[in-house]
């Protein structure tokens, strides 16, 4: 069957998508560096869960927006309940997988996404993932508080009581909650911070107006950091925001929100001393790249030098605590080699780095983008790829050769 | 070096592509506009299978004398095949990636004998 993607004649023959075939040459790689020895998580990877919402929506809890939202479903085309973003993420088709993704066969429903995780996961020799929506990324653009919370708690329903038991052990989530609503926030991480599979909570951080410092929201960061759970700022992009109005590129839009969001959401995080409110609450910058890092810390430092008394909880610079922070590696800019380097350095990469594919979406990186960089020694190539993640996120080896690197590398919990 | 055989020329249809694999080499033919042109299919950049994607014509953008833009448009004059994995963005006749032009797919010689299509590798 050829599948036309685009007109004028531009094409791809293809008789369906199948992620182990498109993938093929990862596994090549994975086998060449012997990665089933290595124990390898994954702290940002993704599935499509509006292809879902006939299943999600029901567990909505308010029997008003459920049949708002559920209404929504029906023929006609009367709305979203859900935001969307504008954009172009496929480039047109020519990144394949996207247009081609209905053609994949797999079972129905949820089991779906987890087929389809663990074709690619085995691909990459991944052995864990992180499973984050992607649509739901955009939930603190709608305009509705208790909407927000309805569709974050009816996802994080089922996301842990269908897909999580179904994984076989392999995907682990961090929930979004509803930051609108600090109370709201706080019985999401009570009713699901206990639950098998959650370690963590996340920020959708495609959120400009959401002061992360404020006092509504300590009672939230002390309930995850008493569970021993993990904090993380998924990034974004919203081309639709004020600040990238002037933008007439995808390329411009996506490039700037990812760093934009973590930047000022990092930014006031550090500045409110909140490492020091919280120093046992693991924080984890995800899905904005690393060349953030540096220039917010060269910036940060340089300002806080003149100014400390505006950020009087402090008792360090701010690259200090952004050091004492976690960052995960996708989108990894590996144009100047140089400045990478000089990055690993400065955000003490050997500790505080997190492998992650970001599969399936546009920009994913594999693990032999971590495994094949020229600087890094063999104990960072093995705590990058998984052995922080296992420390930080109590994960288990899955085989003796991954035991005893966890074990000569010191990331074996006891 | 040998000559690997491909195809039947007859049987190779314009816009079409065939991938072959020679031990740890796998090899993208593409027939365009009468020619074939031969590449190898691990992509320079996360190495993906970079021919085995969307063939598509470059991208241009008309500037005016006055240094205005009339906008984008598609330069029939030029061909592109695109890795499926990231959009690694490959020239047809060069096997240049057309972002960095130093950046250059290994490129395979066509020998045609006949109505056979041979690559040697």
């Amino acid at each position: 069957m050829e599948q036309l993607i685009a007109d004028r004649g531009r094409r791809v023959s293809v008789e369906e998508l199948n992620t182990t075939r498109l993938l093929a040459h990862a596994a090549h790689q994975a086998k060449q560096r012997k990665f089933e020895d290595v124990l390898i998580i994954d702290v940002d990877a993704h599935h499509y869960e509006n292809e879902h919402f006939g299943e999600i929506l029901p567990f909505m809890d308010n029997e008003v927006f459920k049949q708002l939202a559920l209404s929504s479903r029906a023929k006609g085309g009367r709305g979203s309940v859900a935001p969307s973003v504008f954009g172009t993420q496929d480039i047109g088709g020519r990144v394949t997988r996207y247009p081609l993704r209905d053609s994949e066969k797999t079972s129905k429903g949820f089991k779906r996404d987890i087929e389809i995780g663990h074709r690619w996961m085995d691909a990459m020799s991944v052995d864990y993932s992180c499973l984050f929506p992607t649509g739901m990324l955009n939930i603190g653009s709608h305009p509705q508080k208790e909407m927000e919370h309805e569709l974050i708690w009816a996802y994080n329903r089922w996301v842990t009581e269908k897909v999580i038991p179904e994984s076989e052990g392999r995907f682990f989530t961090m929930l979004g909650l509803p930051f609108s609503d600090p109370d709201m926030a706080l019985k999401q991480v009570e009713k699901f911070g206990d639950r098998p599979g959650v370690r963590g909570f996340m920020v959708t951080t495609v959120r400009p107006k959401l002061p992360v410092h404020d006092n509504a929201f300590m009672k939230v960061y002390r309930a995850i950091e008493e569970r021993g759970l993990a904090l993380s700022f998924h990034s974004g992009f919203n081309w639709g925001d004020d600040q990238f109005q002037s933008c007439n590129r995808f390329i411009a839009a996506h490039a700037l929100g990812f760093s934009w969001y973590n930047i000022l959401h990092c930014t006031n995080w550090v500045v409110n001393g909140m490492g020091e409110r919280f120093p046992k609450l693991p924080v984890i910058w995800i899905e904005a790249g690393l060349a953030w890092v540096p220039f917010l810390m060269q910036r940060l430092d340089h300002e806080y030098m003149l100014r400390p008394s505006e950020c009087p909880v402090l008792k360090k610079k701010p690259s200090d605590y952004m050091r004492d922070m976690f960052y995960s590696t996708q989108p990894m800019e590996v144009q100047d080699m140089g400045a990478l380097e000089d990055t690993f350095r400065m955000i003490n990469a050997e500790t505080q780095l997190m492998f992650a594919s970001d599969y399936p979406h546009w920009d994913f990186d594999l693990p032999s983008t971590i495994w094949d960089l020229p600087f890094v020694s063999d104990k960072a190539r093995h705590n990058i790829l998984g052995g922080t993640a296992a420390r930080v996120l109590g994960l288990q080896p899955r085989n003796e050769a991954q035991k005893a690197n966890l074990q000569k590398f010191g990331n074996l919990k006891a | 070096m040998a000559e690997q055989f491909v195809s039947k020329a007859s049987e190779f249809k314009d816009g079409d592509r065939q991938i072959i694999r020679l031990g740890e080499q796998e090899i993208g033919i593409f027939k365009h506009e009468g020619k074939f042109y031969a590449y190898s299919n691990f992509c320079l950049h996360q190495g993906g299978p970079a021919c085995e994607g969307l063939t598509i014509a470059g991208v241009k953008e008309h500037l005016r004398e006055d240094k205005t833009s009339a906008g984008l448009y598609f330069d029939e004059a030029s061909m592109h095949f695109v890795c499926p994995w990231h959009g690694y963005e490959y020239d047809m006749f060069t096997g240049e990636q057309v972002a960095d032009r130093k950046l250059k797919l290994k490129k395979y010689e066509i020998v045609q004998k006949g109505d056979e299509v041979y690559v040697v590798a």
